[in-house]
């Protein structure tokens, strides 16, 4: 199943792009395995998988460097996975274990990395949004030239308080990248549906904000623009708004009855405009990679997350004690 | 191997559902992400979605089946090259849920001991300070002591306080550290919170708690919640302070007092100080609390003058209640400006032979529980004031405490004196009619003395 577009010239490596596939592979095997677990009751409440969107974080990672923060909504393991947390830590969080980041007190929604500047998981629509302009504004207080990814949906582009922190972010020219992951579905209702204007990113102009439309299932797109956002960041400028066009192939959560989109439309996405696709035709056309090459990667993903499983099931329960534990420092 | 394909859960609750369709017939080959049932649950009708790539073997469980129970085998799924006799795999069964932890039983009441030790050492010099003198001076010696404090607020720096109690702050620490806010609540709180996220201790500053409302998801979601939502790594070191409660006549949207509301809510602290050195003492101590506190100042209180301790870093601990009178007949509990009703209570109730003990919690999470049991197990009776509504009030909190640990002590039942169930009025009279009075307190002490 080949990606159905022209490879275009990049001017990254073959080592860059074979890491790329591999970080948006993991992701991939990582949300299939969650769905697995999910369906046969290890994993309960809610659990929103990633897949389809893998290129947006992988790509935006790749325009990161060490110190930068980020934070995102519910639908954040694609977001862990990309910044380097362990994926034994997430999956045992989702099967609500010991050996969970959270030690399994936060569920699939609630997870954070001191470590990795992962600052959440973040359940309610819209409020990470502040958040993150936060982490922006601590940055800029200690004046240590870090940036801050602040993701949200197509949805959560709607909810009032962003628009309070773009205002904000603008006034203080705090150093924080809104990245709004546009899959467009906000749950079950579709863009048009539910927002005034089609295009998202022009929603700054109001705060003197700049921002872009990104073809989200390119990889390359994604970093290149990524790469732009954080020079501006990191030059003093205030913050910048990256629409990044994504899909999700899954339901919003696992849950969804999938009544509000066609089976053709999702089948057609993945079929022409896998990202994962697409790297997979770069390595192999710009001979950086060979079937088998690309096959070896696959078995060591799927061992990882095979072990990733294991792990989740074989954690043990946290200890009643867990409880009463984390309510005050 | 073959492996089992199994009823899948599609729901939080889902435990059975009916397979409506199979999409695949025996010998397809499928890869991850196809298609290949239609299940029904309670809720919906959800497709069914392969995970692995094979062929399918065996259907198990014929089309229209219904009552399939979670994680039954369905159907078997082939490997490249395997016959469809061989045998499955028997897939992971879910583990079982942990047993319920055992509710622990109650505690025989037994008398606590109060922690009388006192606020400052005994011959400290006193000087007289407003409210509102104390809480600058208290925002002003941290912010000296701590590079990370700042505060944010609406009318903060320029303007120097809506309340003045930013007094002076701007010039000394710069727009740097004291920061006029737009007026939007909910986006500066947010912000703040993930300032604090981020290893700053944000002060921040609600020109009342009214507006707080706006602001309660980040306050009570992120702020409060953060701490055990990731096992202990990180929270919200902060403080969220401005005057609450009724002012007068500011009518029903300026006026709600929210002490029980944030009481309620584990991962926050709530502080609600009555005297200028509580004030002092604990806005301090708030500064510094690793937590996220609520300080919940008043209006009212604000110009009134009280003694101050002259020291270098004085700060109240949370937690220990300060019994501003002692007596023997009754006990009255309260604080913030409950305190001013529940002191000229005791004052007058004194000319009439009545001598009661009054306890000014002045935080209410955490509450010393056993400052009150203590006192109650000594006077046998209980009257709670605040100014909030009665419902859900702390007064009520406490009167099923003191049930609790000292059922067999009480010679009436506890009252809770509180204002009206009524939004505030405007008018004059009937805002006087919706507050709590000395003389409801002095009402209700009479009632549990049989007086």
């Amino acid at each position: 199943m080949a990606a159905k577009r022209p490879a275009k010239k990049t001017n990254v490596s073959g080592d860059e792009l074979t890491q790329y596939y591999r970080d948006m592979l993991l992701i991939r095997r990582f949300e299939e395995k969650a769905g697995q677990l999910y369906g046969m009751g290890l994993i309960g409440g809610f659990c929103h998988l990633y897949i389809g969107q893998e290129a947006v974080v992988v790509g935006l990672e790749a325009a990161a460097e060490e110190g930068d923060k980020r934070v995102t909504s519910y639908r954040d393991h694609g977001h862990m996975l990309a910044c380097g947390m362990d994926p034994n830590g997430v999956m045992a969080e989702l099967t609500g274990r010991e050996g969970g980041y959270s030690k399994g007190k936060g569920g699939s929604m609630h997870m954070f990395s001191k470590e990795k500047h992962f600052y959440g998981g973040h359940g309610i629509v819209g409020a990470q949004v502040p958040i993150g302009a936060g982490l922006a504004f601590a940055d800029k207080y200690k004046g240590n030239g870090r940036v801050t990814f602040t993701y949200f949906g197509d949805g959560a582009a709607n909810q009032g308080q962003v628009y309070e922190t773009f205002n904000m972010a603008a006034l203080w020219d705090l150093p924080v990248i809104f990245v709004i992951e546009n899959n467009q579905y906000a749950m079950g209702t579709a863009q048009q549906r539910s927002t005034s204007t089609p295009d998202i990113h022009t929603r700054g102009e109001a705060f003197g904000i700049p921002g872009e439309a990104v073809d989200g299932m390119d990889v390359l797109a994604v970093k290149e623009a990524g790469e732009r956002a954080v020079a501006h960041c990191r030059k003093g400028k205030g913050p910048y708004i990256l629409e990044i066009k994504t899909y999700r192939y899954r339901g919003h959560s696992m849950s969804d009855p999938a009544k509000y989109r066609t089976r053709e439309e999702v089948q057609k996405m993945r079929e022409e405009r896998d990202a994962i696709d697409h790297v997979r035709q770069l390595l192999i056309e710009g001979k950086h990679a060979s079937e088998d090459d690309l096959k070896a990667i696959d078995k060591e993903i799927k061992a990882v997350v095979n072990a990733s499983a294991d792990f989740a099931k074989e954690s043990p329960l946290p200890a009643l004690e867990e409880l009463w534990t984390d309510i005050y420092a | 191997m073959a492996m089992e394909i199994l009823m899948p859960a599609l729901s939080p609750t889902m435990e059975e559902g009916t397979l409506a369709k199979w999409l695949v017939k025996e010998g397809d080959t499928v890869s991850a992400g196809d298609i290949i049932a239609e299940i029904e649950t309670d809720k919906a009708t959800m497709e069914f979605e392969a995970v692995d790539e094979g062929v399918i073997g065996q259907i198990l469980v014929p089309e229209g089946s219904e009552g399939v129970k979670v994680n039954t085998a369905i159907a078997t799924l082939l490997e490249e090259g395997e016959e469809p006799g061989t045998a499955p795999v028997k897939a992971d069964a879910p583990v079982a849920a942990a047993a319920p932890a055992p509710v622990a039983a109650v505690a025989a009441p037994e008398a606590p001991k109060a922690d009388l030790t006192p606020d400052w050492p005994e011959g400290t010099k006193m000087k007289s300070q407003t409210v509102r003198e104390a809480l600058r001076d208290a925002m002003a010696e941290e912010m000296r002591g701590d590079e990370n404090v700042y505060l944010m607020g609406e009318e903060v720096a320029e303007y120097q306080g809506a309340y003045k109690v930013s007094q002076g702050l701007l010039d000394e620490f710069g727009s740097k550290r004291v920061i006029d806010t737009p007026i939007t609540e909910h986006g500066f709180a947010g912000i703040a919170v993930g300032a604090a996220f981020g290893g700053l201790r944000p002060i921040v500053e609600f020109m009342t708690f009214n507006f707080a409302m706006q602001a309660i998801d980040q306050i009570i979601n992120s702020a409060a919640k953060t701490l055990y939502m990731s096992g202990g790594q990180m929270g919200a070191p902060m403080v969220f302070r401005g005057p609450n409660g009724a002012a007068a006549r500011v009518g029903a949207q300026h006026s709600q007092d929210y002490a029980a509301w944030y009481a309620q809510i584990p991962g926050l602290k709530v502080v609600m100080p009555y005297s200028a050195s509580d004030a002092k003492g604990l806005l301090k101590s708030a500064i510094r609390d690793p937590n996220p506190v609520i300080f919940l100042e008043n209006e009212i209180l604000y110009g009134r003058s009280f003694e101050v301790p002259v020291m270098d870093d004085f700060t109240v601990p949370f937690g220990k209640a300060r019994i501003w009178r002692e007596g023997s007949d009754v006990t009255i509990v309260s604080f913030g400006i409950g305190m001013q009703y529940a002191l000229e209570a005791a004052e007058k109730l004194a000319e009439e032979g009545i001598e009661a003990e009054v306890i000014d919690l002045r935080t209410l999470r955490p509450i010393d529980y056993d400052t009150v049991i203590a006192s109650v197990m000594k006077t046998n009776r209980c009257v709670t004031v605040e100014e909030g509504w009665p419902v859900g009030s702390i007064g009520n909190h406490l009167s099923a405490e003191i049930m609790t640990r000292a059922f067999d002590y009480l010679d009436a039942p506890v009252l809770n004196c509180t204002g009206k169930d009524v939004p505030m009025p405007y008018a004059a009279n009937l805002e006087k009619l919706a507050l709590v009075t000395t003389d409801e307190v002095i009402a209700a002490v009479k009632q549990v003395t049989y007086r």
